[in-house]
């Protein structure tokens, strides 16, 4: 069990590392590949107008004509260890992580990320909460009763979850439930508060997911009802309700646990359009504003602690499977 | 819970099965997977039920439990057991005897035992349903069974999980979670079929010595004669649903009367015998449940059919006593029956 957790974190950790080239080289290769000079790009970062002398100066500021490695080798240094930032006659040392600062902001990246997170997180704890139980539980129920109008309507429902885009049953929400619109309370100040102005924003992330899930644990449940060691539950006089509560939804979790790894992926394309919806100040609103602006170190950022966070989550539901079903093990 | 109050009509046997029938209503039509049987059973005894696939033995032992979807399948008749009757009684009455006095082992102990759940948590599951202890008691209670059906080093195994188990260990596990709560009625469905052979053996040993000392019915479901001539004092042989032969071990081995039961020692492979010789198997495939042959459920299949003079295709035979005891649903005269076991059917068999 050890060695397997061992092996699964040195996965994770070079896995982030391919993620992080990746990401470094499609934001700093790829214009190269267009054919943009290094002029060009660092003509992006000066502001409307550059004069030559600011375009060189922002050049050899940032290292633009360095190897690609050189400037990979400068960025993990930051992520790793910090680095010091010279603009006009102030240096200043940035603290690990280091993702560089938003030239159109003049400001370190990772505070503001810091910032941002708890929008995100809690959006993304509480829907993904909502949508487990939501969608785990219709789905039994339409199992159990199976062609029933509770069923159909169920499954029709969950249709239509899958269909509807959030910017639309989000706006619907906003217009119809609260037009007032939604702020972002911390949690640490006022929980009430907090899950209220939530609720809605997590009721619509929930409903894109859990209609999936209903679907899934349905499926799940109408094939492990018919297995043989639900038979033998029931011979050993198990009252229904263990037999379904217990032997039957254990089964249905190995499924339900795979997709959930999946869409924790998917969760944060989720969240870009429910925090825009409802401007909630998350890091989804954080990256659409970042990629209009066209500010690369805040893209890099926020990108690249998506991807730390997908990871970790994958690596989380990996181990959660050796929980979850024993015979994962010994593998 | 009521106490069920003793019917008058009750019958004195441990079990007893009147007329049973179990109908599926289908898309297709209605499968008549038991038709109209009966057996007893007593205490310490063993009941063996053969047949083909399809002859509904399984759907009599889940029926015996309790166990069909009240949604799906239809049932009717009489099962009693111990004096209370059970097709009638409240599902969570049935349920309450379930694991409890009447118990199942199934077929095939691997998919029978739930992968996410130990071993022992299993047991100590089906134990703490009918008894109010705590988990230790019952794990406690869980070792000793295991050590009970022949499982080494129990107190190690019990935590482990079923597909760290050999399929013959599987199950004595089964056996163990089936006996734990000393059920008087130990039904086994086809517990051997999916063993090796040298496991087998073992297994209907370990069954054999438990009814002993347990004092248990046992009803034991196979399509395999050497099961049934292993452990059974009686057999009941079905086709298509119904009872064709119905008596003791040895009558049913020594002189058998049904032309089915003939196909079927016939086709039972034997050691002693010379290899090369070939087995007599059964022409033809067993019947379909929607649309039985009218008459006699075997007629197209038999011999000696012509024998009957047209009486097999219209009329389904009566199951009579031929001899103290020993039970034919055919239509050929008894005389008929015996004459062409001794002089046609027994010394083929013989002779291979």
């Amino acid at each position: 069990m050890v060695a397997y957790i061992v092996r699964r974190v040195i996965g994770a950790v070079l896995l982030l590392a391919i993620t992080t080239m990746v990401t470094f080289g499609i934001f700093f290769l790829v214009p190269r590949l267009a054919g943009q000079t290094t002029d060009q790009i660092a003509a992006q970062y000066v502001g409307r107008d550059p004069s030559p002398e600011e375009i060189t100066l922002t050049k050899r500021r940032l290292g633009l004509d360095d190897p690609l490695v050189v400037q990979y080798g400068r960025f993990v240094k930051g992520l790793v260890a910090g680095t010091d930032y010279s603009y006009g006659p102030n240096t200043e040392f940035c603290p690990p992580p280091c993702f560089g600062y938003s030239f159109k902001y003049q400001r370190a990246v990772w505070p503001d990320l810091v910032d941002r997170f708890p929008v995100t997180l809690s959006l993304a704890v509480g829907a993904a909460a909502i949508w487990l139980v939501a969608g785990v539980a219709i789905g039994v129920l339409s199992a159990l009763r199976k062609g029933t109008v509770f069923d159909r309507a169920a499954m029709i429902t969950a249709l239509a979850g899958v269909s509807l885009p959030i910017f639309f049953t989000g706006l619907l929400t906003l217009a119809f439930i609260r037009p007032e619109g939604v702020v972002f309370v911390p949690f640490t100040e006022n929980p009430p508060a907090w899950a209220g102005n939530l609720l809605l924003p997590w009721v619509t992330l929930a409903f894109l997911f859990a209609a999936g899930y209903a679907r899934l644990t349905r499926a799940t449940m109408l094939e492990t009802v018919g297995e043989d060691y639900i038979r033998t539950a029931r011979a050993k006089g198990l009252p229904e309700r263990t037999v379904i509560g217990k032997h039957a939804l254990r089964a249905t979790m190995t499924p339900t646990l795979t997709m959930f790894g999946l869409d924790l992926g998917l969760l944060l394309g989720g969240a870009v359009l429910t925090e825009s919806t409802y401007s909630l100040p998350g890091l989804g609103k954080y990256a659409v504003d970042a990629i209009r602006q066209n500010d690369l170190p805040q893209i890099l950022g926020v990108t690249t602690l998506a991807a730390f966070f997908i990871v970790v989550a994958n690596l989380v539901v990996d181990l959660l499977y050796a929980v979850v079903d024993p015979r994962v093990r010994l593998g | 819970m009521t106490v069920e109050i003793t019917r008058p009509d009750a019958p004195d046997a441990f079990v007893a099965v009147r007329d049973l029938r179990v109908h599926f209503p289908t898309e297709d039509g209605l499968v008549r997977s038991v038709d109209g049987l009966s057996f007893r059973l007593d205490r310490g005894r063993t009941l063996g039920i053969v047949g083909e696939s399809g002859s509904g033995k399984s759907v009599t032992s889940l029926a015996v439990l309790g166990l069909h979807n009240r949604r799906t399948a239809r049932i009717s008749g009489e099962i009693w057991l111990d004096g209370e009757e059970l097709v009638a009684a409240p599902p969570e009455r049935v349920r309450a005897l379930r694991g409890k006095k009447m118990a199942m082992i199934f077929q095939d102990p691997l998919s029978s035992m739930h992968p996410y759940y130990t071993v022992g948590a299993q047991i100590v599951e089906a134990y703490r349903i009918h008894n109010d202890v705590s988990r230790k008691v019952a794990r406690k209670h869980a070792i000793e069974m295991l050590g009970r059906v022949g499982i080494p080093q129990p107190a190690r195994r019990v935590d482990d999980y079923p597909h760290q188990f050999s399929g013959g260990m599987r199950q004595r596990a089964m056996i163990a979670m089936a006996l734990s709560c000393d059920p008087e009625l130990l039904i086994a469905d086809e517990p051997t079929t999916a063993l090796d052979v040298t496991v087998q053996a073992q297994i209907l040993d370990l069954i054999r010595d438990l009814q002993r000392d347990f004092d248990t019915a046992v009803i034991v479901i196979t399509h395999d004669l050497g099961v049934v001539a292993e452990l059974a004092d009686d057999v009941l042989v079905m086709y298509a649903g119904r009872a064709v032969e119905y008596g003791g071990a040895d009558d049913l081995f020594e002189r058998p009367e049904h032309p089915y039961a003939w196909g079927l020692l016939g086709s039972m492979p034997r050691l002693d015998r010379e290899p090369a010789e070939r087995l007599l198997p059964i022409r033809g495939t067993p019947p379909s449940l929607i649309n039985v042959p009218p008459g006699c459920a075997f007629h197209p299949r038999c011999a000696y059919c012509e024998l009957t003079g047209g009486l097999s295709t219209t009329e389904v035979p009566p199951l009579t006593e031929t001899a103290g005891g020993h039970l034919v649903a055919c239509h050929l005269a008894p005389e008929k029956r015996r004459e062409i076991w001794e002089n046609d059917v027994r010394p083929t068999l013989e002779s291979r």
